[in-house]
């Protein structure tokens, strides 16, 4: 592997080679995607031979796969050569005091309680040094450090820590995975990398909010956990705020690798911008997720969908070690004009390994709620069990919801369970709780938050409250 | 405390109520009989503003105000409790923290200030006993799995909780055993106040035992055919309401 320095060398005299305007000022990268592109976002990087070559093998094998057409939902074709796939940092105007903020996006601050410096950082107003997080960030840093777990930007970890990266890098999601992750990988800008030692367990929950550069990571974002043996790791991902987007595609990737005895729980809070009432704007996310569990190790997905004009994504766990735990907690809402295509996959090859799928749809407005899943017990996977449930509540008559499991189990051994269900929110539960004294929005919040109640308890406290306040807020006006 | 004046509803395009007149004054107790079909139901539902029926003529006063002007939550939150006949399974939901919403919503309505988790389940355990309710049920979700006798006895102990002004109770008896009816009845009285009022809907003259009215109106067609002291309940109980519907018909006639 060549030193840093040789690298960033290589890489300048490339740019020259391939005659790439660059503006550092500005560091954006011409609109459209062709190696071009995948070279000035590594280089812009500062990226080892390595990274790029892994780059612009995933865009050789994108560039021969077509967009899947199998999912339920449905969009305008995306034009991948009308798309700045590096713009770091965003150029979002900033503003100089919150009176700026559209008052929408405040009242909705304000309905979710966050504090106001947190809310001047969502809106993008300057608050640099004087921002408390910053230093609680600082602090909670070294005490990661004593422990030797790293959490730095995916950039920062190419640059101090390649080869953990090198190692674990698309082995769980590899780069010719499928469309949207061949894209990620080959145009990825920024992300999480997080590594826990042998053994150590992470004392806090490690989340966004307390990384210093976790700043527009962009559209593009690609995280990998890694806990070494016997190490445990929760990680909260998500913006429970509204951060208001165009119309825009954003195709991540995450990569969980729980190595034995290991356990990871990764849950996300997911709101970015919806659209409007008539399916204007809201953001396209198309997202691969999936951890691969070895002997003894589990990993946890806990998801909250709130957000986005059209969510496809299936969070998924491969148990590859003998006794590996899987589990997959979903709640993805669709109200107006969204559309959700979301599951899991739970992909047996240890032996006694176990999985439980418990997944929440609520549609509402026009909104359509798809629940995809496949459940793959392997020839050599004896003794597994799986466990999946899947609700759906629909609110109004005007929503769908529609669920695909898919199951294959190739040893007889293995027990596998399933159940589902549809029910409609009743006139007559939200007359009795009216008659009681209560809104009818407080009404709808309180039993949709009751159908959700399985996956809630998954998540860690405060995420929980945040999530059942989010809830409520993305379901405001879809009944009366 | 309500006034019914020549109250008209209708379900779809069925006419229920054909002109209700009904005065009810803070301290009393009014049993509403009837048989069925007679829109017993129909009255406790519109009170209470359920959106099924529409109300076409009349009017009805509560302290005051025009009742049928208010949603059905500003109506509970001015002290209105509908002790439900089927009263509805929320599933997810506890029991207990519906309930302090739902106090915590009129309190607020009241201009009281809320009350914590502390001071809300102080309060409830109090109440719980009042009608021999398992704690238990107050940490289960909402009605769900919940016996016949189980579920009208938590109206009960919500209505307790709740210290509403104006008590309707639809067919609470349905479904009771003897026992079971016995505690609600008991927990119903426990709530007679001077402040209070109560309207009792029931089909059967069993639960009017317990629950001792001050007035008596039988309903039929729509209509109170017929309106008495607590006796009428008894000559009701002996004697059928083919008795009193064809007297009704009589007075109608003449």
């Amino acid at each position: 592997m060549s030193t840093s320095t040789d690298t960033i060398e290589q890489l300048a005299t490339q740019e020259y080679k391939y005659g790439f305007v660059t503006d550092v000022e500005s560091e954006i990268v011409p609109r459209g995607l062709s190696e071009a592109t995948v070279r000035a976002i590594s280089q812009k990087k500062n990226e080892p031979e390595w990274l790029l070559e892994w780059r612009l093998r995933a865009f050789r094998a994108w560039l021969e796969m077509a967009e899947p057409a199998w999912h339920n939902v449905h969009y305008p074709a995306i034009d991948y050569q009308d798309i700045i796939y590096y713009s770091a940092p965003k150029p979002k105007k900033q503003l100089a005091s919150m009176d700026e903020v559209d008052p929408e996006i405040r009242a909705t601050f304000k309905k979710l309680g966050i504090p106001l410096d947190e809310q001047m950082r969502l809106s993008g107003i300057a608050v640099d040094a004087v921002f408390d997080s910053v230093s609680v960030a600082t602090t909670f840093k070294d005490k990661l450090k004593d422990l030797g777990i790293i959490f730095c930007s995916f950039s920062e970890a190419v640059l101090e820590h390649p080869d953990l990266v090198r190692q674990y890098l698309g082995t769980v999601v590899p780069h010719t995975d499928n469309f949207f992750a061949a894209l990620n990988s080959a145009v990825f800008s920024d992300g999480s990398f997080c590594y826990v030692p042998k053994g150590v367990r992470c004392p806090m929950e490690l989340s966004t909010y307390f990384r210093i550069n976790a700043k527009d990571t962009g559209q593009f974002e690609r995280t990998l956990l890694v806990a070494d043996e016997g190490a445990f790791v929760s990680y909260l991902e998500g913006c429970t705020a509204p951060i208001r987007d165009e119309n825009q595609l954003h195709a991540a990737v995450v990569e969980l690798v729980a190595l034995d005895g290991a356990t990871i729980k990764y849950s996300t809070v997911q709101n970015w911008y919806p659209g409007n009432k008539d399916g204007v704007g809201g953001i396209y996310n198309f997202v691969t997720k999936r951890g691969k569990a070895m002997a003894n190790a589990k990993i946890t997905w806990t998801q909250v969908e709130t957000g986005s004009a059209i969510t496809w994504k299936y969070p998924s766990c491969i148990l590859q070690g003998d006794n590996a735990v899987g589990e997959f907690y979903s709640v993805a809402v669709t109200n107006n004009m969204q559309q959700a295509d979301t599951g899991t996959k739970m992909v047996h090859l240890g032996k006694n390994t176990r999985s439980t799928i418990v997944s929440k749809g609520i549609s509402a407005g026009k909104g359509q709620n798809t629940y995809r899943g496949l459940v793959k017990i392997n020839k050599g996977a004896a003794g597994s069990r799986n466990y999946s449930q899947c609700d759906s509540l629909l609110i109004g008559d005007r929503c769908g919801a529609h669920t695909f499991p898919y199951i294959e189990v190739k040893n007889p051994s293995s027990t596998v369970e399933h159940e589902a269900s549809t029910s409609k929110i009743g006139e007559d539960q939200i007359f009795y709780l009216r008659q009681r004294g209560l809104s009818t929005e407080d009404a709808v919040n309180m039993i949709v938050n009751g159908f959700c109640k399985e996956v809630f308890r998954e998540l860690p406290m405060e995420f929980a409250v945040e999530a059942q306040k989010l809830l409520g807020i993305s379901l405001e006006g879809s009944v009366g | 405390m309500l006034q019914i004046t020549n109250l008209h509803a209708r379900v779809d395009d069925k006419s229920i109520l054909r002109g209700i007149n009904l005065s009810v004054k803070a301290g009393e107790v009014h049993a509403i009989m009837g048989p069925n079909g007679s829109g017993k139901s129909t009255l406790a539902g519109v009170l209470a503003g359920r959106d099924a029926y529409e109300v076409t003529d009349g009017s009805v006063t509560y302290k005051g105000q025009d009742l049928l002007e208010l949603d059905p939550e500003e109506r509970a939150r001015e002290g209105l409790f509908l002790a439900f006949q089927y009263p509805v399974e929320i599933p997810g939901v506890n029991n207990a923290y519906f309930l302090k919403a739902a106090l915590n919503a009129v309190r607020t309505h009241r201009g009281q200030p809320e009350l914590d988790a502390m001071e809300f389940m102080a309060l409830v355990k109090d109440k719980a006993k009042l009608l021999d309710m398992d704690s238990g049920l107050l940490s289960r979700p909402v009605n769900e799995g919940f016996s016949g006798g189980e579920k009208k006895r938590n109206e009960i102990f919500q209505m307790a909780v709740l210290e509403p002004t104006l008590c309707v109770l639809d067919e609470t008896d349905s479904g009771l055993d003897i026992d079971a009816l016995r505690i609600v009845a008991e927990g119903v009285n426990a709530l007679r106040s001077p402040d209070r009022a109560v309207i009792v809907v029931t089909h059967y003259q069993r639960l009017l035992n317990y629950i001792v009215p001050d007035f008596v109106h039988v309903l039929s067609e729509g209509r109170i055919i017929k309106s008495g002291g607590k006796e009428l309940a008894l000559e009701l109980e002996d004697k059928g309401y083919g008795w009193i519907e064809a007297d009704g018909a009589a007075v109608a006639r003449g």
